[in-house]
């Protein structure tokens, strides 16, 4: 796969056209002590073939936060996660420029483990996608993968991670069954302990909630909003309504440009940009 | 009052549903015909002389027809050509479905037909030229006429039936598995083996049962190059003689309603029962994967 990093000169211009969000991240965080769950992008450029998907887009996120990132269809939030995790990388034809930093690492740069990177930023999926295994495989697979525990320690994990999100009573005794069997949101839960008994420090969710029903996605919410303690949680979805309740910075995005990103509060009740503000009020979606 | 038009509507339904119904009823009369000519061997022999008997002398004076031997050979040879082709023909669908680039994998599928529209009749004249001597000097054999030849040449002729049904399941492993996979740091190798062969076992299982029912049924091959000494065989390096040689040799030598007759009828029955179970469990596990 051709890749660049880092062109300078790119990155300075971008700085430029998009100071207003550096300033209201500065405003609003201190910054952190370490870089431990904070994801940096600079002047970040994806093109799928001809396609410019994500246009010189700047960001930090900052730990221990749900970030959301919203905006209408094809605006490439979803684009924008994945390179938290390069798995755009499956993607063929694909070209990035611009830099992503992970906890202080350039994960484009050449060297970079990409099973690493992916143990640490941990991703759910729009829909529930448990593997045809039992539901101590599932939550077993990523510590197996990477070989974190003993087959004592294994148990633990697994509790733990299920206790997490809140399926550790219900499920207890039915460890050995195949998770198939579980209703929509158990399967989305269990995919949420997937991820977390891999003990990374970054959870992304691309719109982890479309395929629950109102009472579903209340409780899986709840369950978010617990979980960022310990995670940087990035959240993507369509739902201007999820984004105000859980999170604590949103970005809005529009035709792969990162219009504004700031305080959920700001960005909801006081929009900088005109754009936003029509977004948010419903006049384009 | 019929008219015209629905009188041809009628013929039409009748008439396909005449040829729906031909293959149910073939396999009726076939299995009919087949208990008819062969069940009353088992009144004249006993079933564990049949069965279990060592030798099979079906012109000697006593004619003796034990089938054990056929059985063991047929058994041997498709053990070992399962042995030889499910790993390869597994491990082909997998680099099929998920490894190989578009253009291998046009040239891979097409190069796999071609090798099932092979006659199995040259594939046996190939072994003879071929592996038989190659295997005889390799061992240092007085013939090369042997299980393992056969095997051989019968994995070869199982791999298209396993590597096509496989590669089906395979590539139908939903993307959401390989991509959760690959989201919790898995490497490409492991979200295969951990996942991707997992969601798929089904569907491998029955590309192998599949692939086992065509070697026990396959006849001109085995007959061939495995030698066809019908006694009890000591190794894969030994002439064997299957269940189904020993019919296409002796059919057309025998007196019809004999004793010999009956026996291969006998053998008849035994190989169906196998195909059919073999069949059967492989129809189970297509299944599964429908559902």
């Amino acid at each position: 796969m051709p890749l660049t990093t880092a062109l300078p000169d790119r990155c300075d211009h971008v700085m430029t056209r998009l100071e207003y969000s550096a300033k209201d991240q500065s405003s609003a965080l201190k910054p952190p002590p370490d870089a431990a769950g904070v994801i940096e992008t600079q002047g970040l450029n994806l093109y799928y073939g001809t396609f410019h998907a994500l246009i010189g887009v700047t960001i930090k996120i900052q730990p221990r936060r749900i970030t959301s990132i919203i905006g209408p269809s094809g605006c490439g939030k979803s684009t924008l996660l994945r390179t938290f995790n390069r798995m755009n990388d499956l993607i063929e034809g694909i070209q990035i420029t611009g830099n992503v930093i992970v906890e202080g690492a350039n994960i484009y740069a050449p060297g970079c483990s990409i099973e690493q990177l992916r143990k640490r930023v941990g991703m759910v999926f729009q829909r529930p996608n448990p593997f045809p295994l039992t539901v101590f495989e599932n939550v077993a697979f990523g510590p197996r993968v990477h070989k974190m525990a003993g087959r004592g320690e294994l148990m633990g994990i697994v509790e733990q991670s299920l206790r997490a999100v809140l399926l550790w009573d219900s499920l207890k005794d039915r460890l050995h069954r195949s998770a198939l069997e579980l209703s929509l949101e158990e399967k989305q839960r269990l995919c949420i302990a997937r991820a977390i008994a891999a003990k990374p420090e970054i959870l992304l969710m691309d719109e982890p909630c479309s395929a629950l029903d109102p009472i579903a996605t209340a409780r899986v919410e709840e369950l978010m909003t617990g979980l960022k303690s310990r995670f940087t949680i990035v959240i993507v979805t369509h739902n201007m309504q999820q984004a105000a309740r859980i999170s604590d910075d949103t970005g809005f995005m529009l035709l792969g440009e990162l219009i504004e990103f700031g305080d959920t509060d700001q960005v909801f009740t006081a929009p900088r940009n005109e754009k936003t503000e029509q977004y948010i009020t419903g006049r384009f979606g | 009052m019929m008219t015209l038009r629905g009188l041809r509507e009628f013929c039409i339904e009748k008439a396909i549903f005449l040829c729906g119904v031909a293959a149910v009823v073939f396999v009726l009369l076939i299995f009919t015909f087949l208990m008819r000519e062969g069940f009353s061997l088992f009144f004249k022999i006993p079933m564990t002389e049949l069965l279990a008997g060592t030798h099979w002398y079906p012109i000697s004076d006593p004619p003796r027809f034990g089938i054990l031997p056929l059985i063991l050979g047929s058994l041997v040879v498709t053990v070992g050509a399962t042995v030889l082709a499910v790993p390869v023909g597994v491990a082909s669908a997998l680099y099929i479905a998920e490894v190989a680039p578009a253009g291998i994998r046009d040239v891979m599928k097409a190069g796999i037909e071609m090798l099932a529209a092979i006659p199995s009749v040259v594939i046996g004249f190939i072994g003879m030229v071929t592996l038989v001597p190659f295997v005889k000097r390799l061992f240092g054999l007085p013939t090369g006429l042997t299980a393992l030849s056969g095997s051989i040449m019968l994995g070869f002729m199982a791999m298209p039936t396993i590597v096509s049904i496989a590669e089906d399941a395979i590539a139908a492993v939903p993307t959401e598995y390989k991509q959760g996979a690959l989201a919790l740091g898995a490497t490409r190798w492991q979200m295969l083996y951990r996942v991707v062969l997992h969601a798929a076992s089904p569907g491998i299982l029955a590309a192998v049962m599949l692939g086992i029912g065509r070697v026990i049924g396959e006849t001109m091959a085995v007959m061939m190059i495995t030698g066809n000494a019908a006694v009890i065989p000591e190794s894969f390096l030994a002439p064997v003689r299957t269940m189904t040689a020993t019919i296409a040799a002796e059919m057309g030598e025998t007196v019809k309603g004999s004793l010999h007759y009956q026996a291969l009828f006998a053998i008849g029955i035994v190989l169906f029962s196998i195909t059919f179970v073999v069949n059967l469990v492989a129809d189970i596990f297509l299944h599964k994967i429908k559902r």
